[in-house]
């Protein structure tokens, strides 16, 4: 779960991180107010849960009011990759000779957090790992232990931080991990941390994300989380609680289990089909649960052709047939061929149950799949 | 022969009196698995199916001679179930729970280090030695015995190939799902040295996804340490940059590292054949046989 800009800062602030003065605006006016009260250069810089918000137009300084109007105006209400800007963060800008970067995130590999400092700051820094991995200096922490204090002056000096700034900087850092263990962060990052000409040093940007299986002990940052979907179909699968992703093609695709419905996406390319989404109604689903499935893949517009497969383990494939025939039933024309193929758990009660007048049924992946692909192909003819 | 469980592993289900558990519990037994006790706090002296109830893992140890936990705990309890196996020494722990916070994986991750206690998972469908024990939740019909083991990241994927290989009288020796989340105890490369030290795993087959480089490594592995054939597939081709598919591990990361093309490329160069089709995976299988 991604956290705003502005709570980030927030949180940072309230634990003694040095930010720039800044105020939340949702109107025009609201932001004339804030720059009226900080003063300028201003930053105005929409508050929208994607990256490079700064290419794509979101951030903006402005010298003037009539420029903070202008630029309030512009930002507020855009569209930016797809999310709608209904609030902007008005910071006092900072006047920077240099930039660093510092992160902690999970290193997944080694199964430990750790602590990561470049003083290549400013920039993208999966771009930086890629080229210069050398300009990112690294240091893994014990979680059993938590952080000692040196090891964030260590990797700090080691990236070769201005010595007259590397205290405060370490300083920071150690402050970022105590959160990133207090609010089960998944990533912290600050991109960049500014140093002033009067060698001061700034959290200029924030990146906080909370890991969402920690939510059920996070409940004040459970509250700021916000469905973020990218249009009405992932807000819907959100609302039924699908793990959906939505994709270009024209195939609709809904099974249980990550890495099998993964497979049957890869299928429909391989046999020259193009995918719609990735939908996985989870285990154990019950017939509303794959009713309400249905329900989503129908709903895209992009898709042509179905295919329903489900390899049971806890699902059982009763259950799974009772809810194709519930969904199914009430129309009075099918809006789009559904091939499913049932296996695993209950699956000859399924074929029992399934009203074949309604779909059809392969017997294999392969064959579903291949169905499937041949039935989008005739829609679209 | 087989890997980490057999006809004499006896098994504590923790957390039997939940519904998961209770149900699951009652499966393996039906499946001949050695379910000899529960460990439920608070509901010591109960009996589920015929099986006594203790309140630790450790009394389950000493009245029972239990050596293996399985592990139906809500995500909330879950790592400190997995402590209390690890803490008390068992051979092996398998964790069927989903969405237990990273960061106390990683804590769980720490300790595993410093014990000798193998663990399986979590966020995994378990292990099964056809015809002797299952620990988990996998559909024990679809398994038949054989000589060919298997180990993959994801549940439902596995039981699509293992009735792929059934199919063509191709039985198993075990199959275990070591889990789709970034922390994990037993990784491929574990699984992979048990098969390459077992007499009667004669081939295996690896099921991989995106995210994360563990099947890099495995692919390391295999050309540097091992004889036995290794077949592969990897889910998630399509997967677009950026997108969870699911599995709180199942992501290429925006610089495209963990993308399944480079999984492929590894596991080719470590002459691995690996299928587009799970089909394909049982004709590579075939052919090494």
């Amino acid at each position: 779960m991604k956290l705003h800009e502005y709570q980030a800062k927030s949180i940072f602030a309230d634990a003694g991180i040095p930010v720039p003065d800044s105020r939340l605006a949702t109107s025009v006016d609201e932001a004339l107010d804030a720059v009226d009260e900080i003063g300028y250069p201003a930053a105005i810089k929409a508050q929208v849960h994607v990256g490079g918000r700064g290419k794509a137009g979101g951030i903006k300084i402005a010298t003037d009011r009539e420029e903070a109007e202008q630029y309030a105006d512009e930002i507020l209400g855009m569209d930016l990759k797809g999310y709608t800007v209904d609030q902007v963060l008005v910071e006092a800008g900072v006047d920077f000779v240099d930039e660093l970067y510092v992160g902690v995130t999970m290193d997944r590999g080694e199964g430990k957090p750790v602590l990561m400092v470049s003083t290549e700051g400013g920039v993208n820094i999966e771009e930086v790992a890629e080229e210069n991995p050398d300009a990112i200096a690294r240091e893994h922490v014990d979680p059993a232990f938590g952080l000692h204090p040196y090891q964030a002056r260590k990797v700090v000096y080691e990236a070769g931080v201005d010595a007259d700034v590397a205290l405060d900087v370490a300083s920071i850092l150690s402050t970022l991990y105590d959160l990133y263990e207090e609010n089960d962060a998944s990533e912290i990052e600050v991109n960049p941390v500014m140093i002033t000409g009067d060698r001061d040093v700034v959290a200029a940007d924030a990146v906080m994300n909370i890991d969402e299986d920690a939510l059920f002990r996070q409940p004040d940052l459970a509250e700021m989380a916000e469905a973020s979907y990218e249009d009405d179909l992932e807000r819907k699968a959100g609302e039924y609680g699908f793990d959906y992703v939505r994709l270009s093609g024209n195939v609709g695709i809904i099974g249980n289990g990550a890495g099998l419905v993964m497979t049957t996406l890869d299928l429909v390319d391989y046999y020259g089909g193009a995918p719609a989404n990735f939908l996985d109604i989870g285990g154990g689903a019950k017939a509303e649960r794959v009713a309400n499935a249905l329900d989503m893949v129908f709903s895209d517009d992009n898709v042509d052709a179905v295919v329903f497969n489900i390899f049971g383990g806890i699902t059982r494939g009763d259950e799974v047939a009772k809810g194709i025939n519930e969904a199914l039933e009430q129309f009075d024309e099918i809006p789009k061929k559904v091939v499913v193929r049932l296996a695993g758990t209950n699956a000859e009660e399924g074929m029992e149950i399934l009203n074949t007048d309604l779909v059809e049924v392969e017997k294999t992946l392969e064959d579903a799949v291949q169905r499937a692909v041949a039935n989008a192909e005739e829609v679209t003819q | 022969m087989s890997i980490f469980v057999d006809d004499d592993t006896r098994v504590v289900v923790q957390g039997i009196t939940g519904g998961e558990g209770k149900f699951h519990a009652g499966q393996m037994i039906e499946y001949g698995t050695n379910v000899v006790a529960g460990a439920v706090p608070g509901k010591g002296g109960q009996e589920v199916d015929g099986v006594p109830v203790y309140d630790t893992v450790d009394e389950a140890v000493d009245a029972e001679d239990a050596d293996a936990s399985v592990i139906f705990v809500p995500p909330a309890f879950a790592a400190d179930a997995i402590f209390e196996s690890l803490d008390t020494d068992l051979d092996l722990a398998v964790a069927i729970t989903e969405g237990i916070p990273t960061q106390d994986m990683a804590k769980v991750n720490k300790r595993l280090s410093e014990t000798d206690t193998r663990l399986i998972g979590p966020n995994c469908p378990g292990i099964i030695t056809p015809g002797e024990a299952k620990l988990g939740i996998l559909p024990g019909n679809i398994f038949s015995e054989g000589n060919v083991g298997l180990v993959s990241r994801s549940g439902t994927l596995t039981y699509q190939v293992v009735d792929n290989l059934t199919e063509r009288g191709l039985g198993q020796s075990t199959a275990i799902g070591i889990g789709g989340d970034p922390i994990i105890g037993t990784s491929f490369v574990d699984a992979l040295e048990a098969f390459e030290a077992d007499p009667d795993t004669d081939a295996v087959v690896m099921c991989g996804e995106i995210g994360g480089e563990d099947e890099e490594q495995a692919a390391r592995f295999i050309g540097e340490h091992m004889d036995t054939p290794v077949a592969g597939f990897i889910a998630g081709r399509t997967a677009p940059p950026g997108k969870r598919m699911g599995h709180a591990g199942a992501i290429v990361s925006g610089s495209g590292t963990g993308t399944a093309q480079s999984k492929i490329d590894a596991l080719n160069d470590a002459g691995v054949p690996v299928g587009d089709t799970p089909e394909e995976v049982a004709d590579h299988v075939e052919d090494f046989l």
